[in-house]
Order: structure tokens, then C-alpha cells, then sequence
């Protein structure tokens, strides 16, 4: 079940479990996230796809009753340990969610806001590393003019791609993307996807989507999972064509009860 | 299989399986006239074997809109991409079948008046009929899902490809004999050479057949009998 090649793995998952209080909502997990690929999570709901998206960034922390076993190593360091430093983890790993999430401030201190929390950098400084966030998610042309004008008035899409730059500025080495297109038009959603194909040159990405051709389009690898199990993981162009477990094929193709 | 949430995709793909049972049992039965008509030297049959071949492609057309319009409204996955891509390719070597026993058709009437001693008739109808055993076998193959039995024809392809070339010699040494033998001599030539043709176009089913059951490409080393050598 393991992929044929070895590359690097940035995020090593390793029999990892969560539990929603008694409820075992992911059963003993063990998958990598490539450097530098795209690794796509599907399933249907409640197969814990999401919320194996929360544990790599620690979000389960934010509530009580929640917690997880096992480990999460990103290079070599256990993200779940005591001692970690959950906002530096965060700067870290980005989350960008499914529905676009702008901060109710201008455009520019969308982007800005994340990096004055870890580093204090002059007005010039600061001007260079909005743009190339915003250049990095593809929307610097459409609001280099109105840097100053409300996030909240830009369109779902731009929108979403607001919220990918922020996660960009912070530098992270991990990009998590959680439904990113659910709520887009077809040509946002390409923009997006688009951006993601751009993004792994730099970034380890992992995306949760309920498109399965998105998930063909996007991904390098796949993991299927199922009622918190790890059904199976390969490389993309496998999974879409010739998928070894019979339960990934029966979902794949919509057979599902 | 399980049914797939949406019914109408699985009418669908029923529909392109059943119609490549149509035109698999078309162009069988082609391949079966055209040997009786060969042996028989039967003008009508031959004719009604050309007019066949219409239906085959309107069939083979038929199959292709279908299995475009199912990917731009399914965009089929796994099993069911490879279901559909088998489906027009399948379709494309059937047709391509078609063409090759309506071209043996025509050089039977070609042929009237001139038709060659029954002996002659031997090495051809024997080749013929492996052919058809193969065909049939790889449709067999198709309608069962069975990856095992595609192997198998395509494991078996090299004996027609043997089985032509002593026929191909058989009929070079008549031509030398006598002159009189180069006409019904050559349509024998081109009918084998048909047929050796059909034979490879059961090996790319078995091919498909694999494929799509398997998901696996089979290898490149197909089994190829002796070559000929081109002036021989």
C-alpha cells in the first residue's frame, strides 16, 4: 500500500488515531506527504479525510475532548508533542478552508496581518512581502489598485485566493487546502487550481476535495479513506485508472451506496 | 459489479457492451460466410456478406458518439474509463474486421469464372477457420471479464501468423508452376493475407480485453510467427 518510489516525505504520519471524545474518528493511520507534491485526501463524509487535515495543523487543540495518538513528524519533529509550539507549527503548515475566510480589514492587512504576528518588518519590507504573496496567489493584478479597499468586496473566488496568500506570506513549508473550490464557479475554481500547480514547486500540499476529478487534476498522490481507515494510498494516475482495493473503485466510479 | 448511484450511467455502459455484441456477432458471422462462400464458390452469399459490412459501421460510428457523449457526461473513472475507452477500441477493430472479410468478398466474385481448384482452397479455409476460433475466443473473452482467456488468444496469434507464411510459400510455388495460377493465386494471397490481418486484430481485443479487466498494459513483445522475407 506504500508508493513505489521514495521520495522525501515531509509529513510522515504514523499510526495515528482521533477521538472525538469516545468516538474513534480516525483508526490508525500511517501515510506520508511528499516534499514538494500534492497529496489529495478523498472520501465520503464522516471518513475523517478533514479531520486528518485538522491534526497536521493541530486545530483540535482550539476544543476540548479532542485528541489524538500516534505521530505526525514534520522533518523529523513530532508536531503532536507536548512542547510544540502550536503558533509556530501554524506558520508552518497553512490551512486555507472551504469557504473563503477574509478578515474583515483591507486587502493589503489581510495579507500583512499574518506577518506582523511573527516578525516586525519596515513599512518597505513589508509592501515587498504582501505583493509577492499576493503575486504568489495569482491575484496581484487584480487588486494591486486597491490594496486599501475591503477584502469582504472582493469576489468568492479572489477571495479564496486572498486567503491562499495569506497563508503564503508567512513562509510555510506545508500548505493544507480543505475543500478550497467548493464554493467557487468553474473558472475560479481552475485559477485555484491552477495556483496549486504553481505552489508545489515551493510548497507540500494537501488538499481535501469531494471532486474527484479535481482530485485526478490536482494530485500527485491519493489517499482514499473510509469510516476513519486508510483504504488506500498510491500515486494519482493509478488510483483514477486501475485502483487496487475494490472499495476505492466502488467510490471513484460512484458506486457507493 | 455493484450498480453505480446514478442508474442512467450503468444504462450506458450496457448499452455500449450490447453493442459490441452486435457487432461482434456481425462480423463473426461475415467470417463465417465468407468461408463458406470461399469453399462453396457462392456469388450470393459474398454479396450479402459486402452489404453487411454497412451495419458494422454504422455501428462502429454509433459506439464512438455514445462512449463521447457518456465521458463528457460521466467523466468515467477507473473500471468504467477503462470500460469505455475498451469499448471504442474494441468497436474500431471490428470494423476494421468488417472491412477485411468484405475485401475477401469482393475477390470472390472477383474471382467467378476463375475460381481455383478445391485443393488450393485448403491452406486458406484452414487459416480461416483459426482466425475465427480466435475471434471468438477473444469475444468470449470480452463478454466474461476474462483476462486469463485474453492472454491465451494473444499467446496464440503467432500460429496464424506461421500459418500464413507456408501458405504464402504454398502459393508462390503454384504461381511458378503455371502462369495461368497468378490471378486466383494473388486474390488467395490478399484473402490470407486478410486473414492474418483479423488475427491481429484478436490479439488487440485480447489486448483491450487485458487491460481493461486488469488495468495493466500487456507487454510489447508480441508473439510474432517467422517473418517473410518481402521478395521471397
Amino acid at each position: 500500500m506504500s508508493a513505489p518510489v521514495s521520495l522525501p516525505e515531509k509529513v510522515s504520519v504514523k499510526n495515528l488515531k482521533f477521538f472525538y471524545g469516545a468516538n474513534l474518528a480516525l483508526k490508525d493511520i500511517s501515510l506520508p506527504l511528499y516534499d514538494k507534491k500534492v497529496t489529495a485526501f478523498i472520501g465520503p463524509s464522516g471518513c475523517g479525510k478533514s479531520t486528518l487535515l485538522r491534526v497536521l495543523n493541530r486545530m483540535y487543540d482550539l476544543y476540548p475532548r479532542q485528541r489524538a495518538e500516534g505521530s505526525v513528524m514534520l522533518d523529523g519533529e513530532d508536531i503532536l508533542a507536548d512542547g510544540q509550539d502550536v503558533n509556530l507549527l501554524r506558520a508552518k503548515i497553512g490551512m486555507v478552508f472551504q469557504k473563503p475566510t477574509p478578515f474583515p480589514m483591507s486587502i493589503y492587512d489581510n495579507v500583512a496581518f499574518g506577518i506582523r504576528l511573527y516578525e516586525d518588518l519596515p513599512k518597505s519590507e513589508m509592501d515587498g512581502r504582501v505583493e509577492t504573496a499576493l503575486r504568489g496567489a495569482a491575484l496581484w493584478t487584480e487588486v494591486k489598485d486597491k490594496l486599501d479597499s475591503s477584502g469582504l468586496g472582493l469576489s468568492g473566488g479572489q477571495q479564496q485566493r486572498l486567503c491562499i496568500a495569506r497563508s503564503v506570506a508567512v513562509k510555510p513549508e506545508v500548505i493544507l487546502f480543505d475543500e478550497p473550490c467548493s464554493a467557487l464557479d468553474p473558472i475560479s475554481t481552475a485559477k485555484i487550481e491552477e495556483l496549486i500547480d504553481e505552489l508545489k514547486s515551493q510548497y507540500t500540499i494537501a488538499i481535501v476535495t469531494h471532486n474527484m476529478q479535481q482530485a485526478a487534476r490536482v494530485s500527485d498522490y491519493t489517499a482514499f479513506m473510509y469510516l476513519g481507515e486508510l483504504i488506500e494510498f498510491d500515486e494519482t494516475s493509478r488510483i483514477f485508472t486501475a485502483p487496487r482495493q475494490r472499495a476505492t473503485q466502488d467510490y471513484i466510479t460512484g458506486r457507493f451506496g | 459489479m455493484t450498480e453505480h448511484t446514478v442508474t442512467a450511467f450503468d444504462a450506458e455502459l450496457k448499452d455500449l457492451q450490447s453493442t459490441i455484441a452486435e457487432m461482434g456477432g456481425l462480423a463473426e458471422k461475415m467470417q463465417a460466410d465468407a468461408i463458406d462462400a470461399l469453399s462453396r464458390q457462392d456469388i450470393k452469399l459474398a454479396q450479402q456478406i459486402i452489404a453487411v459490412d454497412a451495419r458494422l459501421d454504422h455501428l462502429q460510428r454509433e459506439i464512438e458518439e455514445k462512449a463521447i457523449l457518456t465521458i463528457a457526461r460521466r467523466q468515467p473513472m477507473a473500471i468504467d474509463l477503462r470500460d469505455v475507452i475498451a469499448t471504442i477500441r474494441i468497436a474500431n477493430d471490428l470494423e476494421r474486421v468488417g472491412d477485411l472479410v468484405k475485401n475477401m468478398a469482393k475477390r470472390i466474385l472477383a474471382m467467378e469464372g476463375h475460381f481455383p481448384p478445391q485443393k488450393l482452397l485448403a491452406g486458406i479455409n484452414n487459416m480461416s477457420l483459426m482466425a475465427l476460433a480466435q475471434f471468438k475466443a477473444v469475444l468470449d473473452a470480452y463478454t466474461q471479464r476474462d483476462a486469463q482467456a485474453a492472454l491465451a488468444v494473444w499467446q496464440r496469434d503467432g500460429e496464424i501468423d506461421n500459418l500464413y507464411n507456408s501458405l504464402f510459400r504454398e502459393l508462390l510455388t503454384y504461381m511458378m508452376e503455371d502462369p495461368r495460377n497468378i490471378g486466383f493465386c494473388t486474390h488467395l494471397l490478399f484473402g490470407a493475407k486478410n486473414v492474418e490481418r483479423i488475427g491481429d486484430h484478436a490479439t488487440n481485443i485480447a489486448e483491450t480485453v487485458y487491460f481493461l479487466v486488469t488495468g495493466q498494459n500487456l507487454g510489447v513483445d508480441r508473439p510474432k510467427g517467422e517473418g517473410i522475407e518481402p521478395t521471397a
